[in-house]
């Protein structure tokens, strides 16, 4: 079975993001693939590893954006795509998941997967809207696979309320969660052979697909209102005494 | 329907998730500025009942849709359904919780109205008859001012973001029944099973949240069982310190929520992790113990209106966004508290 898994190249967590000129800034911070994408190379590559079959990793992005491609390639992943054009440039949420569905049937994939949310922009939409896009159906958090074959999938999904067991037929797009299990590391092999690798570049034109205008507009960006936060140290003889200092302190704030 | 603000109402076996809620008193605040009233969505099995809560919080409309197809949530038939009465009857905006549906459900109806979704939004303003949505994004770091060119717009609404109306009983208005659009066979998935988490208050939904981190198992006056090794003598030490933390969270109605170190080590299930791989909360009060305070541990819970911290390090990043913080150890100083706390609120 062919499998896709979609990721997103992103500064790194720890990055201070400041806004500048307008624009989003992180500095010299390292640029990553998305977290919560490592689950979903994981799971891409054990069930290609159960059912004989490959994994391609595709990601949208500026022209020079390939570490999160690589990053996957070196975990295993057979082959990589980035699908990239000017036209896609001020793409929102609705248009990705055109240039995603066009490049997921590119790849000839029949099962695809999704990491939950960006940690930059933190939508969380493209599982779904990408599914929809393709006219699949969507198995979104997904938390275990139980079962898999060329026709069906069987997960548990982690929602709100607990653990829900579905099925779904297949082609369908899946969005992984933490509770997968830790991805592997790249082996030396892999960062290697990610290294050497050839990444193709896919346009609009090569994808046969015209991203729809977007329709979400940033007007503006701005750093979270600094909070003056006077921090008040409690202290006490004892633990005894500092808690009911603390205590008294919290109920006066009258937040309980 | 004549209103143009609908509200989606989120729901789990017929039970309504307080952000529905919250996100009724949005639009009602919208309705103000752009005149008509709000409809509320309600889609399920057996679920009237949410109808008529619906009117109480202020819903002078309600489209009603039950049908057995529809008895648990699936993206394919409340997608489909949502689009196809949007798609009718024209609304100008549709709000959602921010939950796991909401979000799911407001992008693949997106799709098929030709629109686009401003996410988990945490403040609207109406400018010369335009919607403008704030935003968090990079966990919080900025704040996005984001709105929408083409209708119907949705907007999904962060949870505790926005108040929740006060619910009149005397309230009614008019119900609409509509009819599924997809029968079952139709339906490419099937709900098989359901294993519900151990109760508990939803960390989303909570007021109050205790949490927990890696200096939760720091306690060497406890003696684990001889029969452990290494690792399953830091958990077991881990699980002594979070009955701790649980006992203060029981006192006060709180949550339990964890750091990801926490989780990582086996403390505690991922459920419980606070952050920017985990969950978002914004508490009326957020008391950390034995959290030294990462950026993507604050990611997750900077929004909190008041935050404890409890840590050995006078030198923990967590003071500084602490209003009352105590350098000790969690061991001793969180039972204190707990008694102390405990018996000013007459528990
Ligand atoms: C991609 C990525 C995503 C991440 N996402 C998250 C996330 O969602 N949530 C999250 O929390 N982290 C996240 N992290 C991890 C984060 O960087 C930190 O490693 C983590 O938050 C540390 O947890 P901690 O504060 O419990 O542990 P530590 O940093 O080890 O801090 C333990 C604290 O406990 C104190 N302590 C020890 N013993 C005691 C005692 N007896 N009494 C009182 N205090 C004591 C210590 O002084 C110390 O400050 C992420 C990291 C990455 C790279
Ligand atoms: N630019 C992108 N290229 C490829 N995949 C993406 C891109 N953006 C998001 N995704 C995928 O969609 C998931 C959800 O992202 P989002 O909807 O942007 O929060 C991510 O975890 C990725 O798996």
């Amino acid at each position: 079975m062919k499998i896709a898994v979609c990721v997103k190249q992103v500064p790194d967590t720890a990055a201070q993001v400041v806004v500048e000129n307008g624009q989003v800034s992180w500095g010299d911070a390292p640029l990553v693939i998305n977290p919560w994408d490592e689950y979903a190379v994981e799971a891409a590559l054990q069930k290609a590893s159960d059912l004989g079959g490959s994994v391609t990793v595709i990601s949208m992005g500026a022209e020079n954006e390939t570490e999160a491609l690589k990053h996957a390639l070196a975990m295993g992943c057979n082959e990589a795509a980035l699908i990239s054009d000017p036209a896609l440039e001020d793409a929102d949420n609705a248009a990705a998941a055109h240039a995603l569905a066009a490049a997921i049937k590119k790849a000839e994939a029949e099962l695809v997967f999704f990491g939950k949310q960006a940690v930059d922009t933190d939508t969380g939409m493209l599982p779904g809207q990408t599914a929809r896009v393709l006219g699949w159906p969507a198995v979104t958090l997904v938390a275990a696979i139980q079962e898999l074959n060329p026709d069906m999938i069987k997960v548990e999904r982690a929602t709100e309320e607990g653990r829900q067991v579905v099925e779904s037929k297949l082609p369908a797009v899946v969005s992984i969660v933490k509770d997968y299990g830790e991805p592997r590391y790249p082996s030396f092999m892999g960062i290697r052979k990610a290294a050497r690798a050839e990444i193709p570049v896919w346009s609009t034109a090569d994808l046969g697909v015209e991203a729809p205008a977007a329709v979400v507009k940033w007007a503006a960006l701005s750093s979270p209102p600094k909070k003056d936060i006077e921090t008040e140290m409690i202290e006490g003889a004892d633990a005894g005494e500092i808690a009911e200092v603390l205590a008294d302190k919290i109920m006066a704030e009258k937040v309980l | 329907m004549t209103n143009k603000i609908w509200v989606y109402i989120d729901h789990f076996k017929g039970a309504a998730l307080p952000a529905s809620w919250e996100a009724v008193g949005a639009g009602l605040t919208l309705a103000n500025d752009l005149g008509g009233g709000v409809t509320a969505l309600v889609f399920g099995e057996g679920v009237a009942d949410l109808g008529q809560q619906a009117f109480h919080y202020g819903a002078d409309e309600v489209m009603l849709a039950d049908d057995p197809t529809l008895l648990d949530y699936r993206s394919e038939p409340y997608a489909g359904l949502l689009a196809k009465l949007a798609g009718d009857s024209a609304p100008d905006v549709i709000l959602f919780p921010t939950t796991s549906r909401g979000r799911e459900l407001a992008g693949m109806a997106a799709v098929d109205l030709k629109s686009g979704v401003l996410v988990d939004v945490t403040a609207l303003e109406v400018e010369g008859g335009a919607i403008l949505a704030t935003r968090p994004i990079y966990a919080g770091k900025l704040f996005a001012k984001v709105g929408c060119s083409a209708k119907p717009e949705l907007i999904t609404l962060r949870g505790r973001a926005f108040a929740k109306p006060e619910p009149d009983e005397t309230r009614s208005g008019t119900l609409t029944e509509v009819e599924a659009v997809l029968s079952e066979d139709e339906i490419a998935v099937k709900v098989l099973d359901y294993v519900q988490a151990d109760g508990g208050v939803s960390l989303t939904d909570a007021a109050v949240i205790v949490s927990g981190g890696r200096g939760v198992s720091n306690n060497p006056n406890l003696e684990p069982p001889g029969d452990l090794d290494e690792d399953g003598q830091e958990i077991w030490r881990a699980q002594e310190g979070f009955k701790l933390v649980g006992e203060l969270a029981k006192v006060l109605g709180a949550a339990v929520g964890a750091s990801r170190a926490a989780v990582d080590a086996g403390y505690i299930p991922y459920a419980n992790q606070v952050g920017q791989t985990g969950k978002v909360v914004g508490p009326d009060v957020y008391i950390a113990c034995g959290i030294s305070g990462a950026i993507q541990h604050l990611a997750g819970m900077r929004t909190s209106k008041m935050i404890v911290a409890i840590n050995k390090d006078p030198d923990a990043p967590i003071f500084k966004l602490a209003r009352f913080g105590v350098v000790g150890d969690l061991h001793e100083i969180v039972p204190a508290l707990t008694a102390a706390l405990g018996e000013k609120l007459g528990k």
